[in-house]
């Protein structure tokens, strides 16, 4: 399976993703340039954390309109595996992608510490390898992390079993409790914490693993 | 080019009548104004170290690994592996009192520049901080801006920009209330034969400019950071520098990318002296001349005149020097990155710094002399102040004392501060914020990186020379304690006005405290930064020399600071120390339970200080000690109860053996001690024979709470949660 990580030139965490997936998960990866407006036939593709173009103005608010966001929505609407981690789920939503917004944390601080969640479906490519209930740990780093929508989308996201994770401690205000949510199609995940930072036991946990090994397994299902 | 100076306007530049008879006799002429700027700048404390050179030429700065000493933007260190890793620590004092977020901001900034400039990738920050009381009722709530702005400054240009910061230190004093004092440090790594140097070369080659557009922000922050603060110093707002660090990313990755074509001969970043001092360090450095024609800089406000653009300190630029017919491929990248990059000169081979203006000449200055020729001042020195006379000393509680300590905001826990740094991007940190030592795993190599950084000004207020070699000692012992072995440092030394003789005098005992001790413990000083003229309205602060000192070790899980298992031997490695009354004086318990400071810093004896760290690297490469964490700040009770702060809430019940008062037995603070836990006493017992220190058992590891005994006598007994409350939620009440 070969994953392509997108570089914006604020990325900051894809040095990270790769790591995650190339070394720690075993298969190849590459980066793919912001202005790309093709993808490569990758398999899967991370949107990864950092500041896409600075984020002065909102979050991803700029990242939506580069070439490569293009390809990745048209790669998401044939149906591939698209994984967009704190900056990435941010860009995701600004692209229309995913639901709802991601506003300052409730503190009105950056915050960089380790979280428990709870799996909340394991009817995800991206959690089919976890069990429904089980607890992981991993770090979240953001300032604006708190998952904010309309309470109609609130339901349509619960009701259509879209939502991936929950905090046992919530710590950013996120409504419902809301650390990562599916598209209807439910190829397209979101998530403030980041999982490529808990894929070996010196970063202090494995969790993360998880998310990578269920997307594994989904693309070698397939086939 | 002449123009007659007033005497006003040389005044205004902060240079002396026999500076400006000095420039007179380099030029052969008057200077005109704009050279006047000039050399105001590069003969600015700030840049030429005119107070302090002749004495930091005692500092050892040669060692087996030092790739390079002082005197480049950065040091650099071999770590093995084909890998060099470079670091250095900053100031950005004067700018964080005037404007803490942005001033704090560009201080990070500036430093990471520093590294990369070396074409080393930062892999990690750490920042030794001092702010004034928070509680103070006049001035807390201007500290508690400042400390607040400073914090997320910060985090706001570390963390835009991708590199984590991992640990450091934070302390407040009375004296900091109104010139707080922000050191950062930053380290980068690169292959032994990628490294880049910022030297000229190559008569003829094209002078590059990249980045960031000048304006008009910064002028002069050379000179601001070397005078004292005054009533009229908020005026000076405008002279602090805003910071993209979006900006500075671009410039990373671009200055990376462009290094690897193979073009670039030499690279400076535009820091304190903007475009002055990068040209003409960088000529002389190389013993050739650059001219440049101001037209061609990149500037965002219009009417700029040639003063202006010399001497601004507009953030996010780079100078470098290309192969002449290679420009394309560095030009190349940089449009890759949306950067600008624009030639605006070339390499002569006068030697000579010329500057032009819509093609007219507007300064022509001897590189070599405006680098190197500054004035060099011995300036006199006497005998630093000493503090009061030892008090009587009231009767104690240790029980009561204990948790009113962890609760002090010098030794409660800094997790809201650090919590608003990403100390884990790039996944390499093995140790973060409230480790005894950061560990930044390199993942080229196999090997790590463990990083101290340290400084205490109420020793060095007592004694700057003991004070430092303490810092050094603990830095190194915090290393040893995470089984590191100490290998280089880099030192920040922020004193007051040196024009006084008794705070030269602390200057000068404190450089040579650092030579005296870095030798012993062989850690070369590869590199650092001076920063004087600490002082508002006559007040200075306490002498505070920070050290930063950089260990190596292999890659693994780390030995951490809290108690793992009940059952355990708990050990003191080192011994419990000695103290007397006039040593007592300088430690925390005197500072919050007494507000009181008297004395001598503890005593060291060096030699013991380096076998207790030769056996604690021992215990840990053996993988004996489940936890170790060393004594400082609060002495024994206050790291007891810091080991017992651990996810497992194991306790330890210890009885020690002294004739120490209660109150030192628990809190002093004296070095050379490191307490363990660990279930092979008697292996740990004949390492310790083996270099011949004490490492007595003094208890035990046990489920529930905190017991310490002496002679069997009870001094205290505690509830672990809480003591652990009390740590853990002052701060937050203390800052807001």
């Amino acid at each position: 399976m070969r994953f392509g990580v997108i570089v914006f030139p604020g990325s900051n965490c894809d040095h990270d993703a790769l790591h995650a997936v190339s070394r720690n998960l075993g298969q190849p990866a590459e980066f793919i340039w912001h202005d790309s407006r093709s993808l490569g036939g990758v398999d899967a593709v991370i949107l990864p954390g950092g500041f896409a173009y600075g984020d002065y103005l909102r979050c991803g608010a700029i990242a939506r309109f580069s070439p490569v966001m293009k390809a990745v929505g048209e790669f998401a609407a044939a149906g591939g595996l698209v994984l967009g981690i704190c900056n990435g789920f941010q860009i995701l939503v600004e692209a229309g992608l995913l639901p709802g917004a991601l506003i300052r944390n409730r503190s009105l601080k950056f915050i960089c510490r380790e979280v428990r969640l709870r799996v909340e479906t394991t009817g995800s490519p991206f959690t089919s390898a976890a069990q429904e209930g089980q607890v992981l740990r991993m770090p979240i780093a953001h300032g604006e992390g708190c998952y904010y929508a309309a309470e109609r989308t609130l339901d349509e996201l619960a009701d259509g079993d879209r939502i991936v994770f929950r905090y046992l401690d919530n710590p950013n205000g996120s409504l419902r409790d809301i650390a990562g949510i599916l598209n209807p199609a439910r190829n397209v995940m979101g998530m403030m914490p980041h999982p490529e930072r808990a894929t070996e036991p010196l970063m202090g946990s494995c969790d993360g693993l998880l998310v990578f090994q269920s997307m594994l397994a989904v693309a070698q299902a397939v086939r | 080019m002449t123009g007659a100076n007033t005497p006003e306007v040389i005044a205004q530049h902060q240079l002396t009548d026999a500076e400006y008879r000095k420039i007179v006799g380099i030029l052969g002429r008057e200077p005109n104004y704009t050279e006047l700027g000039i050399f105001s700048v590069m003969w600015s404390e700030h840049c030429s170290y005119k107070s302090s050179r002749r004495h930091l030429k005692k500092l050892p700065t040669r060692g087996r690994l030092v790739v390079q000493g002082p005197g480049e933007n950065a040091g650099i260190v071999d770590i093995g592996g084909g890998y060099v890793i470079a670091f250095k620590i900053e100031s950005h004092n004067h700018p964080s009192f005037i404007e803490p977020f942005q001033g704090a901001a560009t201080g990070v900034g500036g430093i990471l520049r520093d590294i990369f400039t070396m074409g080393a990738r930062p892999i990690a920050v750490l920042d030794s901080l001092r702010f004034g009381r928070l509680d103070d009722a006049e001035t807390g709530a201007r500290n508690r801006r400042i400390a607040s702005g400073v914090v997320a400054g910060i985090a706001h240009y570390g963390n835009c920009f991708g590199v984590p910061t991992v640990g450091g230190e934070c302390v407040f004093e009375r004296c900091y209330d109104g010139n707080p004092l922000v050191n950062v440090f930053a380290l980068g790594v690169c292959r032994k034969e990628e490294v880049f140097y910022a030297r000229a070369a190559g008569v003829g080659n094209p002078v590059i400019y990249v980045g960031a557009r000048t304006g008009r922000d910064g002028i002069h922050g050379a000179s601001m950071a070397s005078a004292e603060f005054t009533e009229e110093s908020k005026q000076k707002r405008p002279n602090v520098q805003v910071g993209d660090p979006f900006m500075e990313k671009l410039l990373l990755e671009a200055c990376l990318e462009a290094m690897r074509t193979g073009a670039i001969v030499g690279i400076q970043d535009m820091g304190a002296a903007g475009l002055t001092c990068s040209t003409c360090e960088m000529g002389s450095r190389g013993g050739v001349g650059i001219e440049i024609e101001l037209d061609r800089v990149p500037q965002r406000e219009t009417g700029m005149t040639p003063y202006e653009i010399m001497l601004s300190e507009s953030q996010e630029r780079m100078l470098l020097v290309a192969d002449k017919g290679r420009e394309e491929e560095v030009f190349r990248v940089f449009a890759k990155w949306g950067l600008e990059a624009a030639e605006i000169g070339f390499v002569s081979e006068d030697g000579r710094l010329r500057v032009r203006h819509h093609g007219e000449v507007v300064a022509e200055i001897p590189n070599r002399e405006l680098a190197d020729e500054a004035p060099l001042y011995d300036r006199p020195h006497t005998r630093p102040p000493r503090a009061g006379l030892i008090p009587d000393l009231p009767a104690a509680s240790v029980q009561k004392a204990l948790p009113m300590l962890l609760a002090a905001p010098d030794l409660c826990s800094k997790r809201w501060i650090w919590e608003q740094y990403d100390y884990q991007v790039r996944t390499n940190t093995i140790a973060g914020p409230g480790a005894e030592a950061a560990i930044i795993r390199i993942k080229e190599t196999g090997t790590s990186v463990a990083i101290s950084l340290d400084g205490n000004g109420r020793y060095c207020y007592l004694s700057p020379r003991e004070g430092a070699r303490l810092a050094v000692a603990e830095c190194c012992r915090n290393l040893s304690t995470v089984g590191a072995r100490p290998v280089a440092a880099t030192n920040c030394l922020n004193f007051g006005n040196p024009e006084r003789p008794e705070i030269m005098a602390q200057l000068v005992e404190a450089i040579e405290g650092i030579a005296e001790a870095c030798s012993f413990f062989e850690t070369p000083i590869t590199g650092g930064n001076v920063s004087l003229y600490n002082e508002t309205l006559g007040e200075a602060i306490y002498p505070t020399p920070v050290l930063g000192i950089v260990g190596l070790l292999k890659t693994g899980a780390p030995v951490t600071i809290p108690f793992k298992n009940a059952g355990r031997s708990v050990m003191l490695i080192g011994g419990a120390g000695s103290c007397d009354d006039p040593r007592f004086g300088c430690t925390e318990y005197a500072k919050e339970i007494l507000r009181r400071l008297w004395g001598l810093p503890p005593a060291l004896d060096l030699d013991y200080e380096k076998r207790v760290q030769f056996a604690i690297r021992k215990i840990i490469a053996e993988g004996l000690a489940e936890s170790a964490h060393d004594l400082s700040d609060g002495g024994l009770a206050v790291a007891l109860a810091e080991c017992s702060f651990g996810p497992a809430g194991i306790g330890a019940q210890i009885d020690v053996d002294s004739d120490l008062r209660p109150e030192m037995l628990a809190f002093h603070e004296g070095p050379s001690r490191i307490l363990i836990s660990t279930a092979h006493p008697k292996r740990v017992a004949d390492i310790a024979e083996k270099y011949e220190i004490e490492a007595p058992v003094v208890g035990v590891t046990i489920e529930k709470g905190i017991e310490i005994r002496q002679r069997a006598m009870t001094l205290g007994c505690w509830d672990i949660a809480a003591l652990r409350a009390a740590w853990e939620q002052a701060f937050e009440s203390h800052v807001r």
